[in-house]
């Protein structure tokens, strides 16, 4: 059941995604991508639970690892998605 | 649903929405900035509630790896060049394909027996990770031109292809049915890797907007999978809504070179059809003295960007002479390719950081209905974008692609280095045009020699 159920969530979130990021207009397709780097570093929160968690030697090491990685995508692709859309002005 | 479960979860809708809010408000340059402050929250406060979390015992793991990422991070963000902001983003995929990776292998090697459905998922996870972490690097070393840029194809690439997937799947269904084989765990990385190079070698330059949309997805749908494994709800939301971001860029990118993803991923440009129709008329090549006179005279100038202006780095320069040819009185306009530069929106990025104003930059559909009214056209560093035999050479390699009708304005600068055709190696009919004038040399060079004439 958990298997539908997460299935559900993920078709929805698949439909509002395509529905607002349609509307983003192409002058911003690249502070887009950036952002979006950002956001896939939601894996974070995964490997949180893996990295203090009480496990094997290696899956411990693997959450290290994947939360820095992480960490790299979620501060590295708002800072410069930040920096890019400053820029963006209008005289 | 024990101690904080409850709480962590119902703050995970809340998160969700912040992300949906933030990429609602990226539909208009004035408030993007805003809605990427309110998404960075919600991944904040996504964080911070996590740790909450009763599995978690220890916490200096964690807090090492968010320094040490963080400080890659703000490094990485400071110091980029806005031009090397493909090769960046690239990376960035990578670096999100190597964390869902580590992500997925951790909880197949962890100690917590899996289900069927999470051990499958988790595979799924670890191979769109692999694929999206290898493929990434290539994209990443063609960008920065540490390997050639021009597609590796080789005999026997489809064969070989095949074999990988039958590969991948065979080895799949072993894992899942073995996961205590740790040859399997292996193996699978190993082939999901190689077929993230294989995915990408066949790709050429100007064929690199597609690539990297298409890795962002990947990026995100591999966090996606993890969130299936992990049996969490905001990483399939979150996962999603960047998946579903990286397929409408790369439909759209697709779509602008009129070709289908296929076709994109398995071949560079078709051989060249010879075709019957001759090119008339003769290159004219012309001085940015003589160039000076003409935009003197002009009313309305329409600048038309190409990745030739992010070589030359020629955009402050533009604006110079985009701010001289205003004060005569003219208006500039400038009129962008879906795929001019080597990701989308490449040109609008290096055209914001030379400070010029977003209402002045076209889309393709908005600029050609009106092109005939330009008394200037001025191509920097563009060729196939601007290529008429999209529309009138049948037999041609890109004929069907929607381009800027530079040739239609009355006349057409080429601002271009020499005679070197285009990444589809076919000759520019816009070239031999009766109103089309070449100026030769670095595009960063007559610019200025434009502006000097101007000033003085």
């Amino acid at each position: 059941m958990t298997g539908i159920y997460l299935l559900f969530i993920l078709i929805l979130s698949i439909f509002v995604g395509f529905e607002i990021i349609r509307k983003v207009p192409a002058t911003l397709h690249t502070p887009l991508m950036s952002g979006a780097n950002a956001i896939s570093g939601i894996t974070l929160i995964g490997a949180l639970s893996l990295a203090g968690g009480e496990n094997q030697h290696i899956a411990t090491w693997l959450g290290f690892c994947a939360v820095m990685l992480a960490t790299v995508n979620v501060v590295g692709g708002y800072l410069v998605t930040d920096r890019m859309l400053a820029m963006f002005k209008k005289r | 649903m024990s101690d904080f479960s409850l709480l962590i979860n119902a703050t995970y809708v809340f998160c969700a929405l912040l992300f949906i809010m933030g990429l609602k408000l990226l539909s208009h340059p004035s408030t993007a900035r805003k809605g990427n402050i309110l998404s960075s929250l919600g991944m904040l406060i996504a964080i911070l509630v996590t740790l909450l979390d009763h599995n978690i015992i220890s916490y200096q793991l964690i807090l090492a790896g968010i320094v040490l990422g963080s400080a890659i991070g703000v490094f990485a963000a400071k110091k980029v060049e806005m031009t090397a902001m493909p090769e960046l983003v690239s990376l960035f995929n990578g670096v999100g394909g190597l964390a869902s990776l580590a992500v997925a292998y951790a909880a197949i090697v962890s100690d917590n027996p899996l289900t069927t459905f999470e051990l499958s998922v988790s595979v799924v996870a670890l191979l769109i990770g692999a694929v999206t972490f290898s493929g990434s690097v290539i994209a990443w070393a063609k960008l920065s031109e540490r390997m050639v840029g021009r597609p590796v194809v080789f005999k026997g690439q489809e064969v070989a292809n095949v074999a990988l997937v039958i590969a991948i799947l065979a080895i799949g269904v072993l894992l899942v049915r073995q996961p205590d084989v740790t040859m399997w765990h292996y193996a699978m990385i190993a082939l999901a890797l190689l077929m993230g190079v294989m995915l990408v070698l066949p790709i050429g330059g100007a064929d690199m907007p597609v690539v990297i949309s298409l890795l962002n997805s990947y990026s995100g749908l591999a966090a996606c999978a993890a969130g299936f494994a992990l049996e969490n709800n905001l990483l399939i939301v979150a996962g999603s809504l960047v998946g579903a971001s990286g397929i409408i860029l790369t439909n759209i990118m697709c779509k602008a070179m009129n070709r289908s993803l296929v076709n994109v991923l398995t071949s560079g440009f078709q051989a060249v059809v010879t075709s019957d129709m001759k090119i008339e008329g003769e290159i004219k090549a012309l001085s940015p003295d003589d160039a000076f006179y003409v935009l003197e005279a002009a009313q309305s100038v329409l600048v038309i960007p190409g990745y030739g202006m992010a070589v030359a780095q020629a955009q402050h320069a533009m604006k110079e002479l985009q701010e001289l040819i205003e004060s005569n009185g003219a208006e500039v306009a400038y009129a962008i390719h879906p795929v001019a530069g080597r990701m989308p929106g490449h040109m609008n990025v290096l055209l914001a950081e030379a400070d010029i104003s977003y209402d002045k930059l076209f889309e393709m559909d908005e600029i050609n209905p009106r092109i005939e009214n330009f008394d200037v056209a001025i191509v920097i560093g563009a060729n196939d974008v601007v290529n008429p035999a999209a529309r009138e050479m049948k037999g041609s390699p890109i004929y069907g692609m929607p381009v800027i009708n530079a040739d239609l304005a009355k006349n057409v600068f080429v601002l271009k280095r020499g005679m070197a055709t285009g990444f589809a190696g076919i000759d520019n009919p816009l070239f031999f045009k009766p109103n089309c004038r070449m100026i030769f040399g670095d595009a960063k060079e007559s610019l200025n020699n434009l502006v000097r004439q101007f000033a003085s």
